[in-house]
């Protein structure tokens, strides 16, 4: 409601907007990493492999973290400040299940004699790792912006109003799960 | 109001809305001077640390003319300053390459990159757009302190033992990935990456500002097309570094693995002297050109468009008309920013390219002439007729438009693929990217830096000075580069430590003496400027007027010093564009003013 106040123009918070132009910076370097896959593949020498089974299980878990998410945002609107803070903690969980997951799915690999690195290893294989371990990279930061908010929330004496921190980290959670869910199908259907 | 909901945390929003216009930061010498989120004082950090880069990468190139120039001759105190690098007096191979890779590196990407796009983007955006500081000054902060960083490590890898990396500032594998492959490829390499990561995260995040300030955050009336030219192409670098950086992010990380984790993305069939045959099989060097030069070919517009924007700008004030063409520069900058993403192959016509594909980057290449052209024609009619004043800025504008048309042109000869066969790799390509992107940029820096130092510090450049250091910098600047374009069409080759030993191009060595001797003369006078700037920083001549130069734009209509926050009281409502100089008889009119009844529309 306060936040309100202070733009009356209605224009987007600059904020807000930075994070839009950043994800598309993302977009990017996932695009360039997802299109030198693509090259790759057409050359000689690339090994084909099933994806980790794993993966279809963290992709069910990072759609739910971000609903998690979503209703958090709900509840700190409506100042539902418990709610609020419960809903953060599982999408934290949810959130290192998901990278404890795509771990597992890494170990998983190398058990079937596929290596991710090292002089044995493939290009098919490392373009995994390197492309779903940058994405996990991204899924921690998520985490740990997530942390400062919920540290805010439990230890801060002011009362904040405003919903912004966690709007922005919602956006950028819901745009990382989006990722995931782009990487996933490239891996299995385009790719 | 939203520049107020940045400057101030959300929490203080309720109580501050009654003294809005009285606000007294409490400011220690670290926050005002060292860790500042003031966009001001941001801009003169990258102005000042761009410099340092700038005195230590020409230095570099100095002593690497001087092995070119003086191939027989030793030079005792260069073991002195170099040690085993300079063995009897002689650059050694390794340290030439070394000095050449870290010369474009660091020219390229610490000196034309943070240090025009990092100090004019900083300074300009939030005075010219009128708003109080940039959309985060956090972020600001961050990502002159990432600059620091990437500098600070990139300075360390010229002290390491196996010396820096010197494989070329693009670093192509294998040289950049296997550490077996040269000294500088080991712990050298190792610095440049992290160098260069930290380099990207600080563009990241100053280019994300801009854009967002642009877009988000001009006062009252102030709509795009009411901008001026330098704003435009500052935003067209944003976006174009924004997007074109985290490309070449992904390549360098790729770049990593292969490095640090074995894997083969850039690596196949390599044998090293010494070390033997490598197990690294399928990888390709080329997919690293694509990357690299994704983000390559952008970033010699990241460098030239602020460039561009501030000769619009100077230009224009100084010939007292209204810049010619002014949605034209706009639809020319917007159209060579979208080039710029279409032509990266042009780097790679004798890669193996297929020449389908090539022919259509030749086409998209001199595509680029088009808006060159209509740019070149806008700056030349604005000068036309114009009641022009020769200040030190404005002759540095108009030696921009005279390097930009000079090396532009041998943009179209290179920008061919069938002639680009004899071309490459010769000193015909070093001549033109030098005075296309490298001088001319650097002129525009120079240009911004005499027109918007009373801004900076209240007070002027010595002028005197400025015309020694302007005829000095032209004339040496087309002595240098000219005589190459000569040995380029020769087919001498570029990076090649010693020439006096080819009998095809033994021919140029009283050349390249010559060109080494203006070297020096033409580094000599930028430290004479240097001396200018800091002296005139504290001893300069006062200014009496608040705007100088008798301008239109935004950032005059501010105190003497401005503070934190920019304007003491509210933020001045624009209600024209930019460009009013001798409309009806009058000389000018600042931005401020509202449109009269009696004017005629524009």
């Amino acid at each position: 409601m306060t936040t309100v106040q202070n733009t009356p123009d209605r224009r987007i918070h600059p904020q807000k907007f930075t994070l839009w132009v950043a994800i598309g910076s993302l977009i990017m370097m996932f695009a360039a990493l997802t299109s030198a896959y693509i090259v790759k593949k057409n050359q000689s020498s690339w090994l084909e492999f099933p994806l980790p089974r794993i993966f279809w299980y963290s992709t069910g878990v990072i759609i739910i973290s971000s609903i998690t998410i979503h209703l958090a945002l709900k509840a700190f609107k409506a100042r539902e400040m418990g709610r609020y803070r419960q809903l953060i903690t599982v999408t934290m969980l949810l959130g290192l299940l998901f990278l404890g997951m795509q771990y597992a799915g890494f170990m998983d690999l190398e058990a079937r004699n596929i290596a991710l690195t090292g002089p044995k290893s493939n290009s098919a294989a490392s373009f995994l790792l390197v492309i779903t371990g940058l994405h996990m990279a991204h899924v921690l930061g998520g985490i740990i912006a997530l942390l400062v908010i919920f540290v805010r929330a439990s230890t801060s004496r002011v009362k904040n109003y405003s919903s912004l921190p966690i709007e922005l980290i919602s956006t950028y959670w819901h745009f990382v799960d989006i990722l995931w869910i782009y990487l996933f199908i490239f891996y299995n259907w385009i790719g | 109001m939203s520049n107020e909901a940045v400057i101030h945390s959300p929490v203080e929003i309720g109580a501050h809305e009654e003294h809005g216009e009285h606000h007294h930061h409490h400011e220690t010498f670290i926050t005002k001077y060292v860790f500042s989120q003031d966009h001001k004082m941001i801009a003169k950090q990258f102005l000042i640390t761009g410099m340092f880069w700038a005195v230590l990468g020409g230095l570099m190139s100095v002593l690497f003319r001087l092995q070119l120039g003086y191939p027989d001759a030793s030079f005792p105190w260069l073991e002195t300053i170099l040690g085993k690098w300079a063995k009897g007096g002689h650059i050694t191979p390794e340290a030439y390459y070394a000095l050449v890779t870290t010369h474009g590196t660091v020219l390229v990407f610490f000196v034309l990159t943070a240090g025009l796009s990092g100090t004019f983007a900083n300074f300009l955006i939030p005075l010219q757009v009128g708003a109080r500081d940039m959309a985060s000054p956090f972020m600001n902060m961050l990502s002159y302190w990432f600059f620091f960083a990437a500098s600070v490590v990139m300075l360390s890898s010229i002290f390491v033992q196996t010396g820096p990396f010197s494989g070329g500032w693009t670093a192509y594998p294998p040289l950049s990935a296997l550490g077996d492959a040269s000294p500088g490829s080991q712990t050298g390499m190792d610095l440049w990456i992290v160098s260069m990561a930290l380099f990207v995260v600080s563009s990241l995040l100053g280019g994300l500002n801009y854009i967002a300030t642009i877009l988000n955050m001009r006062t009252k009336g102030m709509s795009m097309t009411r901008l001026p030219l330098t704003i435009w192409a500052l935003f067209f670098t944003a976006v174009l570094g924004v997007l074109s950086f985290p490309v070449l992010f992904s390549g360098f990380i790729l770049l990593i693995f292969d490095r640090n984790f074995g894997t083969s993305f850039y690596l196949s069939d390599i044998f090293v002297n010494g070390v033997g045959a490598l197990p690294n099989e399928g990888g390709s060097a080329i997919l690293y050109q694509h990357l690299f030069w994704f983000l390559g070919h952008p970033e010699v517009y990241i460098i030239l468009l602020p460039a561009m924007g501030m000769v619009s700008e100077i230009l224009s004030v100084n010939s007292r008309k209204p810049i010619f063409g002014y949605m034209a520069m706009i639809g020319s900058l917007f159209a060579i920013a979208v080039l710029a993403f279409l032509v990266w192959a042009h780097h790679m016509f004798v890669t193996g390219l297929n020449p389908l594909l090539g022919s259509v980057f030749v086409l998209l290449t001199l595509l680029i002439a088009v808006p060159s052209a209509i740019k070149v024609f806008n700056w030349l009619t604005t000068l036309w007729r114009g009641n022009i004043r020769f200040t030190p800025g404005m002759m540095f504008a108009i030696g921009f438009v005279s390097l930009f048309i000079s090396g532009g042109l041998t943009g179209i000869w290179l920008g061919n693929s069938a002639l680009d066969i004899h071309l490459h790799d010769t000193y015909f390509v070093i001549a033109h990217f030098h005075i296309v992107m490298g001088v001319a940029s650097m002129f525009g820096m120079f240009a911004g830096i005499y027109h918007w130092f009373p801004k900076m510090y209240g007070r002027y450049l010595n002028n005197t000075v400025g015309y020694i250091h302007f005829w000095v910098t032209i004339a040496g600047a087309y002595m240098i580069f000219w005589p190459m374009h000569y040995e380029g069409l020769a087919g001498m080759p570029r990076r090649y430590y010693d020439y006096s030993i080819w009998e095809s191009f033994k021919q140029f060595a009283e050349l390249n003496r010559f060109i080494s001797t203006v070297a020096m003369i033409v580094f000599a006078a930028q430290l004479l400027f240097l001396f200018n700037f800091f002296y005139s920083i504290f001893k300069g001549r006062k200014m009496t007027s608040l705007n100088p130069w008798q301008s239109n734009t935004l950032e005059w209509t501010t105190p003497l010093r401005p503070g934190h926050g920019n304007w003491p009281g509210e933020i001045p409502e624009v209600h024209r564009w930019a460009y009013d100089y001798g409309k009806d008889g009058v000389d000018f009119i600042p931005q401020t003013t509202p449109v009269g009844a009696d004017e005629s529309h524009h």
